[in-house]
């Protein structure tokens, strides 16, 4: 087993997602297939091989930097539109500090 | 006007012969596309009032003498991933079932400026999650060709509409082949170009090294015209590239003689199937035209899956955590807390392909894990991008299939998520690498499925794609 249902509830907590207990059960066979898929780029040598982290960049360091001018923004009413709950020109969420 | 055949240049010759006019044409459309619609579910959303605004701006540049954009009155259908101003863009998700976008894609914008007319919005995978289509918190889409099998995923919608006559081009996203390999199942031409090639401002993000738009049409032709109108720098997305863009329309008449094209061993091991039938075929009409083939190697090809699930489900894991039900529509009725609200609104959100992605990436990106999954996969990833480069020096472009089958049924692949994702193995390494790569259809297996030709160049060489895309469809493909 490369995950076990209980890292998979410890992961869950990590991704702020609540699953059932069905769901674990279901997740922790499921990643443990593709985990084990995985374990073939164990086969591949990769010393020295820089990692990709940049797919493709052919301009010079500060190309994608805008001049320094006020540009157009979405207004508050238009920010908030779609928000679940809100007032006051902020979003409302549950009450975080008790008093 | 036979609305499901109409193509771009059908529709400017129209237009300009007073056949019809662009707001009589998007009526047609919006009607005819409302009453195939059940069929297969590919519109999630009709934009009845912006089709007929965007038609009437067309009528009245073409009543004023000016030139009413490449596009003029093309009936399009935009995936639901793409933000549209003031138009519901649900990504195939539950969680976003009420989602207005407060502004537009860049690509969007761009389209409307050429004269393009939105119908409407595409149904898809979940956040653009699937190969099937079948992971769309709002039903299937049915493949037009044949209404027991999927379309393909993700953005199945997009290739139905095009497929079915609903729309005359679509837009798509592709992260691993998501308009490719429906393009290929449904018949019709579907391009990702090179990554950056296309301003992602405004497409939902799934895997941001990964995603890219792109058109679908019903010929080549048409799908120049479309990449051409999006294509170029856009300030709003920091990746989107500076390279000039070249008229892709004169690419595509020009001859093929003589042109080095390689066939990678690697996609055609064990394609013994009748997929690779078509495939040989398209290599035949090719070869007619007087490209010559030379077999070339991609070593690194057996890695891609696992390389590829690794980091786009990482990237997901991070953009997907916006979706925290403060800002975005859906919160959980239920909950009582902050840390409630998070969680159960994500849980009740996402569908399963989300949620199994979402932990997926989570884990792999998780302390103690990083390096043996992330950055591993991020180092194959260079190794997959270097056979390409390696090839590019030898050959001109390279042919392949887009999938190792046609169009499977509903159903038949839904309960395994690891042979769903290798259906993906042919799309995923041009993907990874960042380099334009297209289908085109070359030919139906015995069933009467569409197959089709995955045409892969250089980086920013859309040109070179698209001349021997010309080429294959103008000899038959």
């Amino acid at each position: 087993m490369k995950i076990t249902e209980q890292q998979v509830g410890y992961v869950a907590g990590l991704a702020n997602l609540r699953l059932s207990e069905e769901e674990i059960a279901r997740m922790a066979r499921d990643l443990d297939g593709i985990l084990s898929h995985m374990e073939k780029l164990n086969e591949v040598e990769t010393s020295g091989v820089a990692p990709m982290a940049q797919v493709l960049y052919e301009a010079g360091e500060t190309a994608t930097l805008r001049a320094d001018v006020p540009g157009e923004t979405l207004d508050n009413a238009a920010a908030l539109a779609n928000a679940p709950l809100s007032g006051a020109g902020q979003f409302k969420v549950p009450k975080i500090i008790e008093r | 006007m036979e609305i499901s055949r109409l193509t771009i240049s059908g529709i400017q010759a129209g237009l300009r012969e007073k056949k019809f006019s662009a707001a009589e044409l998007a009526a047609e459309a919006l009607r005819f596309a409302r009453s195939e619609n059940p069929k297969t579910n590919a519109y999630l959303t009709f934009c009845d009032e912006r089709a007929l605004a965007a038609a009437r701006q067309v009528d009245e540049r073409l009543a004023r003498g000016e030139e009413p954009g490449a596009l003029a009155g093309v009936p399009m259908a935009i995936k639901d991933v793409i933000s549209t101003r003031g138009v519901r863009t649900t990504c195939g998700s539950k969680l976003l079932a009420q989602y207005i976008p407060p502004y537009d894609a860049t690509a969007v914008e761009r389209l409307e400026a050429a004269g393009a007319v939105m119908l409407g919005k595409a149904n898809c995978d979940e956040f653009a999650m699937g190969s099937s289509n079948e992971n769309s918190a709002y039903g299937p889409v049915r493949n037009p060709v044949a209404l027991e099998r999927v379309p393909g995923g993700s953005s199945g919608g997009s290739a139905a509409t095009v497929a079915q006559g609903t729309a005359v081009a679509s837009l798509g996203s592709d992260t691993g082949g998501s308009i490719r390999q429906p393009a290929s199942f449904c018949g019709v031409v579907g391009v990702t170009p090179t990554y950056g090639r296309v301003s992602r401002y405004g497409l939902v993000a799934f895997a941001s090294s990964l995603d890219h738009i792109g058109p679908l049409a019903r010929n080549v032709g048409d799908a120049a015209a479309v990449l051409q109108a999006m294509a170029g720098r856009d300030g709003r997305d920091a990746t989107s590239a500076f390279a000039p863009v070249p008229d892709y329309g004169e690419a595509l008449v020009e001859p093929v003689r003589g042109l080095k094209i390689g066939l990678p061993r690697e996609y055609f091991e064990g394609l013994t199937n009748d997929t690779g039938k078509q495939i040989e075929r398209g290599i035949e009409l090719l070869r007619g035209q007087g490209c010559e083939f030379v077999e070339v190697s991609l070593p690194h090809t057996e890695y891609a899956i696992a390389c590829y699930y690794i980091i786009c489900t990482a990237e997901a894991s991070s953009n997907l955590a916006r979706f925290d039900g403060v800002r975005y529509t859906m919160r959980s009725a239920e909950a009582q807390t902050m840390a409630d609200m998070y969680r159960m609104t994500r849980g009740e959100g996402f569908g399963a392909e989300c949620k199994r992605r979402i932990m997926l990436g989570t884990y792999v990106l998780s302390h103690g894990y990083y390096d043996a999954y992330y950055l591993k996969a991020q180092q194959v990833r260079t190794l997959i991008a270097r056979d390409f480069q390696r090839v590019f020096e030898e050959v001109d472009a390279l042919v392949a299939p887009v999938s190792p089958f046609a169009a499977f049924k509903l159903g038949e692949k839904l309960d395994d998520p690891i042979q769903m994702y290798l259906s993906d193995i042919y799309t995923i390494t041009g993907s990874l690498a960042g380099i334009p790569c297209m289908s085109v259809p070359c030919g139906v297996t015995g069933e009467g499925l569409p197959v089709g030709m995955q045409i892969l160049t250089r980086h920013f060489d859309e040109p070179g794609m698209f001349r021997v895309a010309g080429a294959l469809e103008r000899a038959g493909g």
